[in-house]
């Protein structure tokens, strides 16, 4: 196949930025997305020009480091995958490609189609955790029966890699899809319960603190998330931050 | 609890509660001019009880307005708010592919209502203030005294055919709003499980008949007065 590449080029986080075209071809359709970035920057390597900046690591599906906004969508025209996870078949011959950072004001790019996703991390830091008892006398999880149902759920939120999708697909970049499944995956069991009030504050605090906007329900983060994340952690996000609020 | 507009879910909570409010007063209006296609007696009657019921004249009615005006400001906000997390936007963007117009497009479909009740408060509102509280004229009667005046003044008011179509546009982005709106503000407030899921349906059937339901009356008033 060959295509035509537009990428987004911005050398740090002060640069303006542009689209640049890059012309690619033989490419493969059995190559994913990110060896065909791979051969790209070979080639402008070769030519002596800056290769294009852009996250990855596991390359399974399973990190969350790659992103990018392909032709209007985070992770690109597939379901349920990462951009590792996307192949060259789902383009044609002659295509056109638009390539761009995930875009957020809490989001900021790097270099090229690379961002910063600290943000997560600081509202992970806020409260996306329990505090155990390490030295020597914790208890076993399993010891502690758990309804099936809940569990289910619980691991389901769980799955979440924190890859930012649903920021970067949101018309308001909330963070509301990531911060409902990581307040969920505890909310929904009993070691989370302890701690569940300052939990769902915290981190709602810090979420809106980043700058991320606010929950429209349309639903995008839902369709684009990787991981098949529910909007029902967001409804139960809420609840969760309503009675919170009471109590605290 | 304080504070609670600070922050990003309690400000959704909020448009939720005022949301549910105003679908609570848009099924009740719709009751009531349903009636003026049945039986002008019955609108006449309603309308003199709803207009000066005192319960409803200076408990209920200061609520509606204030939860209208809450409802389009907080909107306001939010979108305001909403743009500054991004403030690059997308030079490729395929928002169809994950979402409905709809939901994308509330404040669109909010500001055509707004426009729209600019145009109602002029036609019905003000002059009934008008009427009530600066001519002081309580009665409900028309100036001849033969009867009272509501039924008289709303087939009067849907003479225009510039109105009426201007009614039946504003009731389409109503319907726009609503068939995101309703099952969007369960989720506000936290509800989605089953019951919501079967809710579905009824929230779609009540954004198109509602609003066409006042098309309906708008329509018929408009030919029956010209036939
Ligand atoms: C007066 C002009 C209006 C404006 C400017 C307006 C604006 C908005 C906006 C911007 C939203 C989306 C808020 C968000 O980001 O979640 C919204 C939600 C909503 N609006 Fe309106 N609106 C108006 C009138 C109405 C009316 C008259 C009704 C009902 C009869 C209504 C029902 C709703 C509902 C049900 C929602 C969903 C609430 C939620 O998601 O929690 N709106 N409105
Ligand atoms: S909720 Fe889905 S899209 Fe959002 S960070 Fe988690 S895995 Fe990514
Ligand atoms: S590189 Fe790890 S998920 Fe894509």
């Amino acid at each position: 196949m060959n295509l035509t590449l537009k990428i987004w080029r911005q050398k740090n986080a002060n640069d303006k930025g542009k689209l640049v075209d890059y012309k690619i071809n033989d490419v493969s359709p059995d190559m994913s997305f990110l060896e065909m970035l791979d051969v790209l920057n070979e080639q402008l390597i070769n030519k002596g020009d800056d290769p294009v900046a852009f996250d990855h690591d596991c390359r399974e599906g399973i990190c969350g480091m790659c992103s990018l906004y392909i032709n209007g969508e985070a992770h690109g025209p597939d379901r349920g995958i990462t951009t590792c996870q996307l192949h060259m078949r789902m383009f044609k011959d002659g295509d056109t490609i638009f390539i761009e950072p995930f875009r957020a004001t809490a989001f900021p790019v790097i270099k090229d189609l690379v961002v910063d996703r600290t943000a997560f991390d600081r509202i992970q830091h806020a409260g996306g955790f329990i505090s155990v008892n390490t030295s020597g006398n914790t208890i076993d999880a399993n010891a502690i029966p758990i309804n099936k149902h809940d569990a289910d759920t619980a691991f389901e939120a769980a799955t979440c890699i924190g890859c930012g999708a649903c920021v970067a697909s949101c018309k308001n970049s909330s963070a509301m899809l990531f911060v409902g499944a990581k307040v969920s995956q505890f909310a929904l069991l009993p070691q989370g319960k302890v701690e569940a009030t300052e939990r769902v504050l915290n981190m709602v605090k810090q979420m809106d603190e980043e700058g991320f906007g606010n929950c429209t329900n349309t639903g995008a983060c839902e369709v684009e998330c990787p991981k098949g994340i529910s909007l029902e952690n967001i409804a139960r996000m809420n609840r969760e931050y309503l009675s919170a609020s009471l109590k605290g | 609890m304080s504070g609670i507009l600070n922050s990003s879910i309690g400000r959704k909570f909020a448009m939720a509660l005022s949301a549910f409010f105003l679908m609570f007063f848009l099924l009740q209006h719709f009751a009531i001019n349903v009636t003026s296609v049945f039986s002008a007696d019955t609108f006449n009657e309603t309308s003199h009880f709803m207009g000066t019921n005192p319960l409803i004249q200076y408990v209920l009615q200061p609520i509606l307005l204030f939860g209208v005006i809450f409802h389009f400001v907080m909107g306001f906000v939010l979108e305001i708010k909403n743009k500054k997390a991004r403030q690059i936007s997308y030079a490729k963007n395929n928002g169809a592919a994950n979402s409905s117009w709809m939901s994308r497009n509330m404040i669109w479909s909010g500001l055509a209502i707004l426009a729209f009740m600019g145009l109602h408060f002029y036609d019905f509102w003000f002059p009934e203030i008008n009427t009530k509280f600066i001519e002081g004229d309580m009665s409900g009667l028309l100036a001849d005294g033969s009867g009272y005046r509501y039924y008289e003044e709303l087939q009067h008011k849907f003479v225009d055919i510039w109105r009426v179509a201007l009614y039946c546009i504003a009731f389409v982005f109503l319907a726009l709003h609503l068939l995101h709106g309703f099952n969007s503000a369960f989720q506000s407030v936290g509800a989605n499980n089953k019951y919501t899921k079967g809710l579905k349906g009824f929230g779609k059937a009540y954004a198109i008949l509602i609003p066409l339901g006042f098309v309906i009356i708008a329509l018929y008033h408009h030919f029956n007065h010209i036939s």
